[in-house]
């Protein structure tokens, strides 16, 4: 035992100053703390000293051990914080691994948008054929043959009484036929109708909405549809319902919405008008009641059908409505 | 439908401004699509009064004149001859499009100055005078526009006329809905009566042999007429609503059916032989000349207006060549009948001809309208033609209408709409739409509508009616109390979107075609002549012969997609599509309609990037994508296989998987044969993934169950053996989970490998076994000695070798 515990102290302390990194303060808590340090040896040796300076050597010993620990271990604190010891930088503007993105259609997307806010009023999803007989597309819906309103909807035929639907209103009478009121249903679906053009594709989509219950009034197809238009437009865009005509439909109406693109003062998209069409309604004719067997004493509804396209091309600002089947990569990817 | 408001104005008094009107209009469910000025072209074209004309220095068929043209003063340089000072003629101002298109400029014209144009009647397209500039009423003010002055100043609506509404195809049904609308009074013209001569039944008769297909027919003669262009205000008509103008007779008729909606037609009666109308359908075929010199072929059921001998006119269609007004024709027979609505589209659709009248005739024409109009038409005749009248008119009317009185009850009204309308409000709005009312109760009314409303039949009909002119914006919007939900989505819709969302996030981005394709696809997918793909449904009319058939698969249209992608040079795709395939079953009956999926990835397996070499695509890409959605499914037993050569014409032999679950087939997987590929035009390697929903919904799990997770840890052991080249891997992987139910949890390969030291005609793979007890922590001894045995049999079983 040659050097005082003062003498180790001082030796710790500065050689701990001169220690640059996390290892070499390591080492020297090996050095000074560890089962052969030069601490613990004066430890282990206080017992050879005489036994009066035993007490306050073995005080003061115990004393420089935990000043000593705390020194390491704030050294080694202050090390792990200043940096010297991290690995390299990276560039981290170097792109990450690309994970997989894909994209659903934008007609998926806005049938879906469409069937969610019906979903939440208590509609529940029907489908039907796409390849339908004469008397689904036309007849059960008051559109008798060499009705003027055929000329509505030029027609695709597979054969002399079956067509391309050229509407999802078949669903319609398909759902009634298997199912007895309530009823509160929409319908998606592909239509087909021979006509192209700028605004014309051969096929596009449709969703169709039915309601049928005791009390249903012209008042309430007003208010699902208006909280339909609100929903997917805008809460604040207004609104108006426009009588028309649909053969399997009366009262039938148009509901138009103020023009989003020019909000109503009129341009190229409105036709000047300030008015976008976006959905034909009414409430069912008492025929289609009477050709599906429903008691129209009892019963009322109401019927609504839209353009996916038409929605979807209002919402994303799409001005061609063949976009949508080129099925251009660098179209799809925008959705 | 265009109708004139200078023309309306003659029926009804309209004090609200043209935007007001167009809206009211449209919100009575006459939608006015477009409001146009039928003169615009004269915009920027003013009276202008010559004040000097003087020769032009350089040229000699040219002068230069002085044009006072109100605000200012123009010079102008004219080739007119009559150019005269104190003139006045339209002058177009700078700025100026001409109905030519030309547009007029400042502009110097041999050195001088030329600050407009001075106008001819042709070059305004006012007429067909070019022989020098039109002259104007005198004392006019400079400056005026020329619209103004002419009284041309006319605005048109074009209505979007829905087809229950008939009668308002017509100047006279507009102004009556608009009186409605307006609370205003209807004037309809006044017919004087003129002196006549004679008796018209002394001369001609009329015959109905079908009086199913025409239940009315009007005729009325003027004689001594002379055959004239119109006078200006009838042109001026015609042309307004987008008629061309031919001769004072043809005018009128004209003139008259945009005026009442009844369609006329003027024959010339002495080229009628025997002097008779007879009305029916031909005993055969033949053929017949209409008067637009085009010939037709009349069937059986083409209801005909003959004479004595023949067919002079295609009922309510089109007149005949033979019986046409002629520059020489003194004596008129006016036409003014009812035709069956479907006789005559059933005709004019065969014929593919449209015309003002059948278009009226199909919708329906007001059966009680002939007499009326035949009158209006026959003393527009005596005044405008020089003619006289024959005394009386004949009116065959073998099938009288019969419209009953309909119940219309206040309460159900107002429940149908949600309105609170009581009965004298409900009978103030149908009476001003000219409907008849009758009390009936407190409750109920009967009300007969008036003979053109041919579009009312039902108390619904006169609800809508009521809401129509009541506003439907002014009943309130109300929400339907909550009744039972439907029912739950069905699960094929919930499988289906549930790999969108799947498709979606391994990558693919989805696409939608159209559903026919061309006839010729089954033949570029080289499919065998008695594949059921070849059974498809044929559309009659396509568009064109690319969309001529119903697909059968998804894949011909993906991969015209993939060419089209390729050749704008994005050559790395990864599409999908979900929808229907049909197949034709029976002649005349429904398809047979199938949901698939199908998917194509080619080109690179991931973006270009900086952190790995570019690898392309292959089989076993799609394959993760198809395991991925079958796992995703919770289908965990779907086991690929090789597809034998003949199976599949499109993908390449050897390359092809075919996927299966237990016994039911799902779909197939593999690289698109070449020849296929060079069908369309891709000149990259394609790999299809296609899926039979039908099949694959029913064997989704209704509920995922819970396992619980192991309380116990795993032992893994890896085995390497070196393998003939032609065993597959799922052989393997199979026999191994065969030959251990107990333990073994997992097995999977991790390594494939050939070439040396591995001998040719082999190959080594590395299999990780995953042991595990669900009861107990297993020792090491235990899973050593399993896996002793479980390697050996392998070896035995497959003839295999450890590596050396």
């Amino acid at each position: 035992m040659n050097a005082s515990i003062e003498e180790i102290r001082e030796q710790a302390l500065s050689e701990l100053q001169a220690a640059k990194d996390t290892d070499a303060v390591q080492a020297l808590s090996v050095a000074y703390l560890g089962r052969k340090g030069r601490v613990t040896a004066f430890l282990r040796n206080i017992s050879s000293l005489p036994a009066e300076q035993r007490p306050a050597a073995g005080k003061r010993a115990n004393e420089v051990k935990k000043e000593l620990e705390a020194a390491f271990s704030d050294a080694l604190e202050k090390l792990a914080t200043s940096g010297q010891n991290d690995r390299p930088a990276i560039d981290v503007s170097l792109p990450g691994r690309p994970a997989p993105v894909g994209s659903l259609h934008p007609i998926t997307r806005i049938t879906r948008n469409i069937a969610k806010i019906f979903e939440r009023m208590g509609f529940g999803i029907a489908e039907g054929p796409e390849v339908e007989a004469d008397y689904y597309n036309f007849e059960a819906l008051n559109i008798p043959p060499n009705h003027p309103a055929r000329d509505m909807q030029d027609t695709f035929y597979v054969s002399d009484n079956v067509v391309l639907r050229t509407h999802t209103s078949p669903i319609q009478v398909r759902y009634m036929e298997a199912h007895q009121p309530p009823v509160r249903i929409i319908a998606p679906g592909k239509v087909y109708r021979c006509d192209s053009d700028l605004t014309h594709t051969p096929m596009f989509h449709q969703v169709e909405g039915l309601l049928v219950d005791e009390q249903v009034c012209f008042g309430d197809l007003k208010g699902v549809l208006t909280a339909f238009v609100h929903q997917i437009f805008d809460p604040d865009i207004r609104v108006r319902f426009r009588p028309s005509f649909f053969p399997f439909t009366e009262p039938s109406a148009e509901v138009d919405i103020q023009c989003v693109i020019c909000r109503g003062t009129g341009c190229k998209v409105c036709s000047d008008t300030g008015w976008l069409e976006v959905l034909g309604c009414g409430m069912v004719h008492p025929a289609v009641f009477e050709n599906v067997g429903y008691d129209t004493s009892r019963y009322s509804g109401f019927a609504f059908g839209m353009g996916v396209e038409r929605i979807a091309m209002l919402k994303y600002g799409i001005n061609d409505i063949r976009m949508f089947f080129e099925n251009d990569i660098r179209f799809l990817r925008q959705f | 439908m265009k109708v004139s408001l200078e023309w309306l104005q003659q029926y009804v008094d309209i004090d609200i401004s043209e935007n007001t009107l167009a809206d009211r209009l449209t919100m009575a469910g006459l939608e006015v699509e477009a409001v146009f000025r039928p003169h615009c072209h004269l915009d920027g074209v003013v009276v202008g009064k010559i004040i000097e004309v003087r020769p032009h220095p350089d040229a000699d068929r040219l002068s230069c004149c002085q044009v006072d043209a109100g605000s200012q003063t123009l010079e102008i340089v004219c080739g007119a001859p009559n150019a005269d000072a104190g003139m006045y003629v339209p002058c177009a101002t700078a700025g100026t499009v001409l109905p030519s298109g030309m547009e007029v400029k400042k502009s110097r014209i041999r050195g001088q100055i030329s600050e407009g144009m001075l106008c001819s009647q042709s070059e305004l397209g006012l007429g067909e005078d070019a022989s020098g500039l039109m002259v104007l009423e005198p004392e006019q003010v400079p400056g005026t526009p020329v619209a103004r002055a002419l009284g041309l100043e006319d605005t048109a609506f074009e209505i979007g006329l829905t087809p229950n509404r008939p009668d308002c195809l017509s100047h006279v049904g507009v102004a009556r809905e608009i009186a409605a609308l307006l609370g205003k009074k209807l004037h309809l013209p006044e017919i004087p009566s003129l002196p006549v001569s004679g008796d018209i039944a002394r001369q001609t008769s009329v015959t109905i042999e079908n009086p199913e297909f025409c239940p009315r027919y009007a005729a009325q003669m003027v004689s001594g007429i002379t055959v004239a262009p119109s006078p200006q205000w009838l042109r001026r008509r015609l042309q307004a609503v987008g008629l061309k103008p031919i001769n004072n007779i043809v005018d009128i008729t004209n003139y008259v059916m945009m005026e009442t909606g009844q369609p006329l037609h003027g024959f010339d009666f002495d080229r009628l032989a025997e002097k008779r109308i007879v009305v029916r359908t031909p005993d055969t075929e033949s053929e017949f000349t209409t008067l637009d010199g085009k010939s037709r072929q009349l069937t059986a059921d083409t209801l005909l207006i003959c004479d004595g001998k023949k067919p002079v006119a295609i009922a309510g269609v089109m007149g005949g060549e033979n019986s046409e007004i002629l520059e020489t024709t003194s004596r008129v027979l006016i036409e003014s009948a009812c035709f069956d609505p479907i006789s005559i589209r059933k005709t004019a659709k065969r014929l593919g001809i449209s015309t003002d009248a059948a278009y009226r005739f199909e919708r329906g024409v007001d059966p009680c309208g002939t007499a009326y109009a035949m009158h209006r038409a026959a003393v527009l005749m005596a005044e405008l033609g020089g003619g006289r009248l024959i005394g009386s008119y004949i009116d065959e009317h073998p099938r009288p209408p019969a419209k009953s009185p309909i119940r219309l009850s206040t309460r159900r009204t107002n429940q149908h709409l949600g309105t609170g309308l009581n009965q004298t409000e409900i009978t103030d709005l149908l009476q001003r739409a000219a409907f008849e009312i009758q009390t009936v109760d407190a409750d109920q009314i009967a009300v007969t509508a008036p003979s053109y409303r041919v579009d009312v039949f039902r108390p619904e009909d006169l609800m809508e009616e009521v809401a129509r002119l009541w506003g439907y914006n002014r009943i309130a919007t109300t929400f339907p109390g909550i009744t039972a939900q439907a029912e739950a989505p069905g699960k094929s819709l919930g499988v289906r979107e549930q790999i969108r969302d799947r498709m979606e996030g391994f990558g693919f981005h989805e696409t939608i075609h159209y559903s026919f394709i061309s006839h010729r696809a089954a033949d570029h997918m080289l499919l065998p002549e008695d594949d059921p793909r070849r059974r498809t449904e044929p559309v009659l009319n396509p568009l064109t012969e690319d969309q001529s058939v119903m697909r059968t698969s998804l894949l011909p249209a993906l991969l015209e997609t993939v060419q089209k992608n390729i050749f704008r040079q994005e050559k790395n795709l990864k599409l999908f599509e979900q929808g229907k395939a049909f197949y034709h079953t029976q002649p005349g009956a429904l398809p047979r309609e199938i949901e698939m999926l199908a998917a194509l990835w080619t080109g690179l397996q991931k973006p270009l990037t900086w952190h790995a070499k570019p690898v392309e695509t292959d089989f076993y890409d799609l394959k993760g994508v198809a395991e991925g959605l079958l796992t995703a499914l919770g289908i965990t037993n779907g086991n690929f296989s090789a597809l034998p050569a003949s199976a599949c014409s499109y993908t390449q032999p050897g390359q092809t998987a075919q996927i299966r679950y237990k016994d039911t087939f799902l779909g197939i997987l593999g690289e698109i044969r070449p020849a296929v590929l060079e069908k369309f035009d891709i000149q990259q390697p394609v790999f299809a993934l296609e899926l039979h929903m039908e099949a694959l919904v029913p064997i989704v799990p209704e509920a995922t169950q819970f396992v619980p997770v192991p309380k116990f840890p795993a032992v893994t052991r890896d085995i390497t053996i070196i393998v003939d080249h032609g065993v597959e891997t799922r052989q393997i992987l199979d026999h191994l989970r065969e030959a251990e139910t107990q333990w073994l949890e997992d097995v999977f390969l991790f390594d494939v490998y050939s070439g040396p030291p591995i001998s040719e005609g082999h190959k080594s793979l590395s299999v990780r076994l995953v042991y595990r007890s669900t009861t107990r922590t297993l020792e090491d001894a235990q899973v050593n000695e399993l896996h002793r045995r479980i390697t050996q049999s392998l070896l035995t079983a497959f003839n295999a070798a450890l590596p050396a």
